[in-house]
């Protein structure tokens, strides 16, 4: 029970010396709301969706975890592009919401996407007051396709 | 009349060095405490430094509700913040900043210092008692035992300092420090006790004081990872804010009483007899933060000992030395 | 034993002139040292335990019954949530098992990613249990210091996958980070970052020293050694009768690591030790860890040196059918054995997924080695026996 206390002078001291070192040194704090961090370019922030590539063929919604994509879409007949062609029918994408309150920002939706409609961001500064308005709609999802980075170099 | 305005001044004067004190000591720690852990704490709060951390912290404090178990013992309860900070407030009243400048110039002020330093351990047992709640009890009986095995090398240490100052008065013994005790090149150096044979007791005093302020390495009867808060865990608002205060306002008392009987108090050398009064804050100042410091870091290094440990540790240990140190000091006293 | 059993007579003398009824105490669940929401209902009698029943489930979030109706791809995003720490060390058996039944061969590269990462995790996850074991025993400092080097190793994780702590970057046949699947992105190799490896070298010579500092901080601090050296000994048949695994379990005596016998990454081609020691006690499992992140450190600079170039993944099918079969594959977590029990019918879900998840089986020791402890060592074992909540709960 003593033993430990018998020699207790030098780990005790060593171990002040090094908080007193700590105190001295400056310490590794990124001034958030004054300086922002910078994050990776594959960092996971928030997904942006390209509308244009968008076929609304419902793969992300459907491979979500928990089913936070909703799209809705509707179906045109496009006029055949020579005379005597075949009618072809295309989706119109009427909604993209992505509900960030139940997002587990796995990834899957991108992964899976066969258009190249949806990128990671990694921005980050989206909290809201509200948990509703977490729904991003494609507006917001749009928005965001600016933010997204030119894929990081890679190690040969 | 002229006898009550001198009480009142002197009630204030006190009151606004307890809350002062403990402000700044909470401030220091919350800084120091965090650049310790890699950290730079409070930042933004009253514009530079976060200077008005602790205020804006006692400001939160006072607006919430006073909640007390339904089951506690009601004036009890209540009662044991105050006690806590009287036994605080109480110790200011007799540590002599100055020749002049004290309190009450008591002639058995360090019995005064140590009896009423106690008195919180009380409050901290009532409110451990009184709280109806199985961690605030075991809290307050660990902060009981804890006192019985601290009170004992405390007052052992003292004794030697009083043995060797020949008085129990705190400014006695300020002036025992500040005697000649011999001329070197035709100056009159005084050394303080601590440099004069009482390495050892002020070790032991340092020790038990941190254990009678239950910080860590010994803050068992609080120790958040074992019982939550300890004798705490039912506080809030006001009447938390009391012990918070009173914890750290007894730090500085401690610190003081430390600097006084150990390292020279008001008194530095060289220092003419003129401007005791008016540098002696100052010095008694510089003593007491050396030693607030110290306190705060051992308490950003090391981890808790066990109750066991402390105890074996007071009674195999620290009392004998300290008895051996009482009988070290009486017989140079003698001899010499 | 002895000076025990003389303690008991002793307490029973008192108690033929005073009853003193014994004392449940509930500790949690919340409560600051049971790591979130583990519940211990005590009966103590002064500070002394005399018996005590951990109460989990209160984080149960069902990922066996969630994972009958997700998708391997969905299941892997899951997994990594089940001892957060370690995200990707939680990834490897189930991707490990699936590639299993499906017969699938992984490039070496992606194998060699694979085993990097999961020694990455082993350090963070370690450098929490380096921050939270000191905090029971009451020393703050050690937390802040170990979240601070951490930093460094969950940067390195988010540069290669893109998640901090839920990297999901494991695909049946390799590994990938979630890019596009279209026809532009797809033909993008998502090869590890430049620089990662500069990078990584350096990060190690940090945790080297952040090992020093832990030293100074807590291994050699006579506070701390007398909290824990000789507390909560597990002899090393009792560790295996009560199904201890990982660094618990070597801290008894058992120099026994998967990394070693099964070799489901390249460890093989690593020149590494098994860490263990014999004492068995509080101190002795936070040494282990600490060892382990220095042998972790040795890995990732041979793995450095050895990682071969060539394809991330193999061809698999874009729909992931498994087909029927069932298999149970494993690996050395950074708290243990980790295992999953995959049962597929030939669905693109699994009829049934076992999680054998460390923490839980590591718990189950809990009423044994606390029965007779005082309070404060309650802590000082609780702590030493790092366990996730979400990990005993699943």
């Amino acid at each position: 029970m003593s033993r430990g206390i018998k020699f207790a002078i030098p780990g005790l001291l060593k171990g002040m010396g090094l908080t007193l070192r700590t105190m001295l040194k400056k310490a590794p704090v990124t001034m958030y709301p004054d300086v922002k961090e910078i994050p990776v370019p594959r960092a996971r922030g928030v997904i942006s969706l390209d509308a244009e590539a968008c076929t609304a063929c419902m793969l992300c919604a459907r491979e979500c975890p928990d089913w936070c994509i909703y799209i809705e879409g509707h179906k045109v007949e496009k006029a055949p592009s020579k005379p005597g062609g075949r009618v072809r029918t295309e989706n119109i994408l009427d909604r993209f919401d992505i509900d960030y309150g139940l997002c587990m920002y796995c990834g899957i939706c991108v992964d899976v996407c066969p258009f190249d409609a949806l990128f990671w961001s990694p921005e980050y500064e989206y909290s809201e007051m509200k948990i509703a308005d977490l729904l991003h709609d494609q507006e917001r999802l749009g928005e965001w396709l600016t933010t997204v980075p030119e894929p990081p170099a890679l190690e040969s | 009349m002229n006898a009550w305005l001198e009480l009142g001044i002197t009630l204030v004067v006190i009151l606004v060095v307890v809350l002062v004190s403990a402000l700044v000591t909470i401030y220091v720690e919350l800084k120091a405490g965090s650049h310790m852990q890699a950290r730079i704490g409070p930042y933004y709060a009253g514009g530079r430094w976060g200077w008005a951390q602790p205020l804006a912290d006692g400001a939160k404090f006072l607006q919430k509700e006073d909640l007390a178990p339904a089951k506690a013992d009601g004036p009890v309860y209540r009662l044991a913040p105050y006690v806590v900070m009287m036994s605080a407030i109480g110790m200011f009243a007799v540590i002599p900043a100055g020749p002049d400048l004290v309190g009450v110039d008591l002639d058995l002020g360090v019995y005064f210092v140590l009896a009423i330093s106690a008195l919180a351990t009380l409050g901290v047992l009532m409110a451990g008692w009184s709280s109806a709640n199985k961690y605030s009890l075991i809290g307050g009986l660990r902060a009981a035992a804890q006192l019985i095995a601290y009170e004992i090398p405390l007052i052992l240490a003292v004794v030697a300092v009083v043995i060797q100052a020949e008085t129990m008065s705190l400014n006695g013994i300020v002036e025992a420090q500040m005697a000649t005790l011999f001329t070197l090149g035709g100056m009159d150096i005084a050394l303080p006790f601590i440099l004069t044979g009482q390495i050892v007791g002020f070790g032991i005093f340092l020790v038990a004081a941190v254990a009678e302020l239950s910080r860590i390495p010994f803050d068992m009867p609080i120790a958040e990872s074992e019982l939550t808060m300890g004798y705490l865990t039912e506080y809030s608002g006001i009447r938390f804010t009391m012990f918070f205060l009173g914890e750290y306002a007894s730090i500085v008392g401690f610190s003081a009483v430390a600097a006084t009987l150990f390292l020279g108090g008001y008194g530095a050398p060289f220092l003419p007899e003129s401007l005791a009064n008016i540098a002696g804050p100052f010095v008694l100042l510089a003593k007491v933060a050396v030693l607030v410091f110290v306190i705060i870091w051992i308490r950003f290094t090391w981890p808790r000992l066990r109750e066991d440990q402390l105890q074996s540790l007071a009674w195999r240990w620290l009392i004998p030395i300290a008895l051996v140190n009482v009988g070290v000091v009486a017989t140079f006293k003698v001899v010499f | 034993m002895t000076s025990r059993q003389l303690m008991h007579r002793s307490e029973a003398a008192v108690s033929i002139e005073l009853e003193t009824p014994g004392m449940t105490l509930n500790i949690g669940p919340q409560h600051p040292s049971t790591h979130g929401v583990l519940r211990l209902v005590a009966k103590i009698s002064g500070e002394r335990i005399d018996e005590i029943e951990p109460v989990i489930g209160y984080m149960h979030r069902g990922y066996e019954k969630l994972s009958e109706v997700r998708t391997y791809a969905q299941i892997t995003a899951l997994v990594n949530r089940i001892d957060w720490v370690s995200g990707f060390a939680n990834e490897v058996p189930f991707i490990l098992g699936v590639e299993k039944l499906m017969g699938v061969e992984v490039p070496e590269r992606a194998q060699w990613i694979r085993l990097i990462l999961t020694e990455l995790a082993r350090i963070s996850s370690h450098l929490v249990f380096m921050s939270s074991f000191p905090l029971e025993l009451g020393a703050s400092t050690p937390l802040m210091h170990m979240l601070r080097d951490r930093e460094h190793i969950l940067e390195l994780i988010e540069d290669v996958t893109g998640g901090r702590f839920h990297p999901n970057f494991n695909r049946v046949g390799g590994v990938k980070p979630v890019y596009g699947g279209g026809s532009k992105t797809k033909k993008q190799s998502m090869d590890l970052p430049a620089g990662f490896f500069k990078r990584t070298l350096k990060a190690m010579d940090l945790m080297e020293q952040s090992c020093r500092d832990i030293d100074t901080l807590v291994t050699g601090n006579e506070v701390v050694r007398a909290r824990t050296i000789g507390i909560g000994v597990i002899p090393s048949d009792k560790a295996l009768e009560y199904g201890l695994t990982g660094p618990n379990l070597r801290a008894s005596g058992v120099a026994y690591d998967l990394r070693k016998v099964e070799n489901y990454l390249p460890y093989d081609q690593i020149d590494f030790d098994v860490v263990s020691r014999t004492g068995g006690d509080s101190f002795d499992r936070y040494l282990v860890r600490v060892g382990e992140v220095r042998e972790s450190i040795k890995i990732i600079r041979q793995a450095v040196d050895l990682i071969p170039a060539g394809p991330l993944q193999t061809k698999v099918p874009r729909v992931l059918k498994v087909p029927a079969g069932q298999v149970y594959s494993r690996a050395e977590n950074p708290k243990g054995e980790f295992g999953y029990y995959i049962v597929s019918e030939g669905g693109k879900m699994p009829y049934r997924l076992k999680i054998r998840s460390t923490s839980f089986s590591n718990l189950s020791i809990l009423p044994w080695i606390l029965k007779g402890q005082l309070i404060p060592d309650l802590v000082a074992i609780m702590g030493s026996f790092d366990f996730v909540l979400g990990d005993v709960d699943r």
